[in-house]
């Protein structure tokens, strides 16, 4: 049996009157590549900020890395990687001094830091940039770059908030190969998006339609179930009733 | 003309729903006009001193009475030593100190000259000076009155009346100032914080690229302020006359004419402040660092600029608050008419079309 | 403790590497420093006066020369009438008018009483005040001259001269500067470090750059230390050039008192003050927003700092207001140690206040700022 590394019971997030996440209920597995998808506004973004302890929830349960949501939330922290819709890397501070930063702050030991800074920077081929400020590269290095500063620490689950935003095809194929590679080494891959054809990617997905999840299993068996030869199809059929349209 | 509309429309939207910056706004100059029509003064009030009275006779008796009843003073009698007044200095806890030598009334009697000494802690050179005046326009006043027994031949006697402010109010003074403050201040800030801000979104190359002439852009972001700024400077006007009794003997009309020139000189300069800089952070604090207080000090209302250093003289000139607040006491206070502030519009306009003329130059080199 | 090592090591890195924003802290205020102790005075000179001469005799021009060579008074005018006089007030061009009527000489020997009559600008009170003093003054002496002239001495008998002689402590030459300076100082360092701090926060919220932040295990604490100490040092650098460089190299101002006292003082001054900051930007969203904030409370601190004008003379309810102001404390320190040599002694009430200010803004601050929403 595989281990469980998210759990979530009824997990709901309301503001005032309005319920953004609305008993959110599933496992995700280690190691998998679990996509999390939806329209802009179904809730997706609520959902994860919940699960890396940037929002409380209003109610429900979830325990994350075996952590409990609510009581233990920074010893959560210490065990996710996090990369937001907007790269949050910062961008007047040069790759090397970015890497060293992150590095630093998850406690990675100083001859560690040195390790791994130069072999990131290897891995990515960005040698000669090494030195320039975040803030020049173009989006797409910016992208593999906070990926990889994400999982620097080796944490047991990496949160990805649509994470492949305004980048050429070629790019995002890329970076699916980081995930690929990181999710062959037991990192956990939460990923929210709402490009249908990268749910194909993942091992399972999950769709949110107005705060409620509609649909949950491996995208060959959800295509069976409703005779769609694309994820596109699929969620076309689930999202056709959906009131909210922005997040 | 529609699009325009919007534009500005939109400009509104953005104003009042930030309600931090409609409180500065409108709530900043309400509390101006507050604490200088009523908390802050020149004047030197509540003094403590402290007077050792070595004559106890009838001539110090009788100048410390006159000293007691005036409200600069708070008096205490006491015979302090040497260190003992450098100690009650350093703790702040008096501000000058009185002497009245053993013999005193004897000296006025027989020799017809004495001596008072006074020793101040000058440094707060303003409230030394200021005491020691007061001071000697007490004992001065008691010379008049023991002379008054034999009335001098020959007298001189000045007539002396007092134009525009009879009552010498403060807020006479500072009112106008505070208006000119505000209005440059506030103009200067929200316009090039509302450009940059675009600037930096990104927005604003949406809205170049768009069929709208650049110009129009520009100034749709400028005409909210305009429009808020006559509502602030109404309140600030209805205030200092209502609530300050503040005197208004000029043309209405010609005073929000003035005042709709300088909010245009101030919205340019935040034109030309929003063309030179890249970054919000930047805009805001050129804008409050480096212009809030040299707009207070050239503004003229505080220090008076002709006792200024020559070249911190030529500086005031550049101020456009400068020319203002002698625009509004003119109509304000003196109730004159245009004939008597035409070179200070001039100047005004002239400040405007170079402020404006430079922004655009700028604006059209970073397109290209 | 090594997390905020590479806490401060970013902050440094990333405020140095600021183009825009290095002249900003560092060069404006010491140019402010600079141009505004000058500009600050309260002396009352070159008033310029207006004078209709209806007499034209010797003794008027004698009056008329005594004023002009008082110093006090430039001369703007010799006009025919009080109404062309009046033109030049209402143009500023006069201050005040002294009007001598016809015949004065004759009319003071025949009727023993002459009035002169002087109309004065009011619109600035203070000013009006002295100037009409100062002319008074020249005006009796003028007059004493006249009766030591035309009278034999022992005709009359003299009144009294009671003089009032002045020693001024700690700032001999009434140097202004001396004064304004220390109080300048104070208001830039607040401003700079206020403001910076403030907005700082709160571009990492409008970036989105805190999301980050907030996901990792930085602590609060640590977090809230990396904002604050990069700006204490700020503030004591720029504190530190405009005493012992500028205040000393251009205004020749050796701080009597205790400089560590000083220092002391400072740091505490400016955690309260970044704690305000911080606090600031706790509540706002955008960087205009905590900008706003900012500045309405800058400027009611200046204004209430007795900077300007002194606490003393507000009328009560300020002067409360004015307690609540840390500005206030410092510039009372400020004045008290450079410019007399205080003691610990003597501003330990101060110090007291200004913890009181550290703790509670921090405090709130801290309170307020919640890694999960």
């Amino acid at each position: 049996m595989k281990e469980v590394v998210i759990k979530t019971e009824k997990l709901t997030k309301r503001f005032g009157d309005f319920i953004a996440a609305n008993e959110i209920t599933f496992d995700v597995y280690a190691g998998e590549i679990f996509g999390f998808l939806g329209a802009n506004g179904a809730g997706k973004t609520t959902a994860m900020r919940m699960l890396c302890g940037l929002s409380t929830p209003s109610s429900g349960k979830a325990t994350i890395a075996g952590f409990d949501v609510y009581k233990q939330a920074e010893k959560i922290k210490k065990n996710i990687g996090y990369m937001s819709q907007k790269f949050s890397l910062y961008e007047d501070l040069t790759i090397t001094e970015n890497i060293r930063f992150f590095a630093g702050i998850y406690g990675l030991p100083n001859k560690k830091i040195k390790e791994k800074t130069s072999m990131l920077i290897e891995q990515l081929g960005l040698q000669n940039e090494a030195g320039k400020l975040v803030g020049s590269l173009p989006p797409g290095w910016k992208q593999k770059l906070s990926f990889s500063v994400a999982i620097l620490h080796d944490p047991k689950i990496v949160f990805l908030d649509e994470p492949t935003g305004g980048v050429d095809p070629v790019t995002r194929r890329q970076f699916w190969d980081l995930i690929y590679a990181a999710s062959a080494r037991n990192i956990t891959i939460f990923v929210t998006t709402h490009y249908m054809d990268e749910a194909e990617y993942c091992n399972r997905i999950s769709m949110m339609v107005d705060g409620v999840i509609k649909a949950l299993d491996t995208p060959a068996h959800l295509k069976e179930q409703f005779g769609a030869a694309s994820m596109d199809e699929v969620f076309f059929e689930l999202a056709r009733g959906a009131k909210r349209t922005a997040d | 003309m529609k699009q325009f509309i919007t534009f500005i429309r939109k400009e509104f939207y953005h104003v009042f729903r930030d309600r931090k910056t409609l409180l500065l706004l409108f709530g900043l100059p309400i509390a101006q006009i507050i604490l200088f029509g009523f908390a802050l003064t020149n004047e030197i009030k509540n003094s403590k001193i402290v007077i050792c009275d070595y004559a106890r006779d009838n001539a110090s008796q009788r100048i410390i009475e006159k000293l007691a009843v005036s409200t600069n003073f708070n008096i205490e009698k006491t015979i302090l030593s040497h260190q003992e007044i450098e100690a009650a200095f350093k703790s702040g806890k008096i501000k000058l100190v009185i002497v009245f030598p053993a013999g005193f009334n004897e000296d006025i009697l027989h020799f017809n000259k004495a001596t008072v000494q006074v020793i101040a802690d000058a440094s707060d050179p303003n409230t030394a000076t200021t005491l020691t005046n007061y001071i000697s326009n007490i004992v001065s006043d008691y010379q008049k009155e023991i002379t008054g027994l034999n009335p001098l031949p020959y007298q001189v006697v000045p007539e002396t009346r007092m134009l525009y402010n009879p009552e010498l109010k403060g807020a006479t003074n500072f009112v106008p100032g505070v208006m000119a403050l505000v209005l440059l201040l506030v103009c200067v800030l929200m316009t090039s914080a509302s450009i940059v801000r675009e600037k930096e979104k990104g927005t604003m190359e949406v809205l170049l690229v768009s069929p709208f002439n650049p110009l129009l852009v520009i100034i749709s972001k400028a005409v909210p302020y305009f429009v808020l700024s006559l509502i602030n400077l109404t309140i600030i006007l209805l205030l200092s006359v209502f609530l300050l009794d503040m005197p208004f003997n000029g043309n209405l009309l010609l005073f929000f004419a003035e005042s709709s020139l300088f909010i245009v000189t101030a919205l340019s300069l935040g034109l030309l402040i929003s063309n030179s800089t890249d970054s919000l952070q930047s805009a805001m604090l050129v804008s409050l660092l480096g212009m809030l207080i040299p707009t207070m000090l050239f503004t003229g209302f505080m220090f008076p600029i002709e006792n200024m250093p020559m070249p911190l003289q030529v500086i005031s000139n550049l101020v456009p608050s400068r020319w203002y607040y002698i625009i509004v006491k003119s109509i304000m206070i003196k109730g004159l008419g245009f004939a008597v502030i035409w070179k200070e519009t001039l100047i005004l306009l002239a400040m405007t079309v170079f402020l404006l003329l430079v922004s655009f130059k700028k604006f059209k080199i970073r397109l290209q | 403790m090594k997390t905020l090592r590479f806490l401060l090591v970013k902050e440094f890195k990333q405020i140095f590497r600021n183009r825009s924003l290095l002249p900003v802290i560092f060069v404006m205020p010491v140019i402010q420093l600079l141009i505004m102790p000058l500009a600050a005075n309260y002396e009352v000179k070159n008033i310029n006066i207006s004078i209709v001469d209806h007499d034209h005799s010797s003794y008027s021009q004698k009056l008329i020369s005594k004023i002009t060579a008082s110093g006090y008074f430039k001369l703007a005018g010799y006009c025919d009438s009080y109404n062309q006089a009046f033109k030049q007030i209402e143009n500023d061009q006069a201050d005040l008018i002294l009007e001598i009527p016809h015949d004065f000489e004759k009319k003071l020997v025949r009727e023993n009483k002459q009035q002169l009559f002087i109309a004065i600008n009011a619109i600035n009170g203070t000013k009006a005040g002295l100037g009409g003093s100062y002319l008074a003054a020249i005006i009796a002496g003028f007059n004493n001259g006249i009766r030591i002239d035309w009278l034999q001495p022992q005709r009359f008998s003299q009144s009294p001269v009671i003089e009032v002689t002045a020693s001024n402590w700690f700032n001999t030459f009434l140097y202004y500067p001396f004064f304004m300076v220390p109080g300048i100082l104070v208001v830039l360092v607040t401003m700079v470090c206020t403001y910076m701090c403030s907005l700082n926060i709160v571009k990492e919220k409008e970036v989105g750059t805190i999301e980050q932040i907030n996901v990792t295990p930085i602590k609060k604490y640590h977090f809230i230390l990396g904002k604050l100490i990069p700006f204490w040092v700020i503030g004591i650098f720029v504190f530190s050039v405009g005493l012992f460089v500028v205040g000393r190299l251009v205004y020749g101002i050796v701080p009597v008192g205790n400089i560590p006292l000083l220092y002391a003082f400072l740091s505490l001054y400016l955690v309260a003050l970044l704690g305000l900051g911080l606090l600031i930007s706790t509540y706002s969203e955008t960087q205009q927003q905590a900008m706003s904030v900012a500045f309405f409370f800058i400027m009611i601190f200046l204004l209430m700092s007795g900077l300007f004008t002194p606490v003393d003379s507000m009328p009560s309810w300020a002067r409360t207001i004015a307690a609540f102001n840390p500005v206030t404390y410092f510039i009372e320190v400020m004045r008290m140690v450079v410019l007399k040599g205080s003691g610990f002694s003597d501003v330990k009430y101060q110090f007291l206040i200004i913890t009181a200010f550290a703790i509670f803004f921090n405090t709130w601050a801290i309170l307020n700022y919640k890694k999960t929403s």
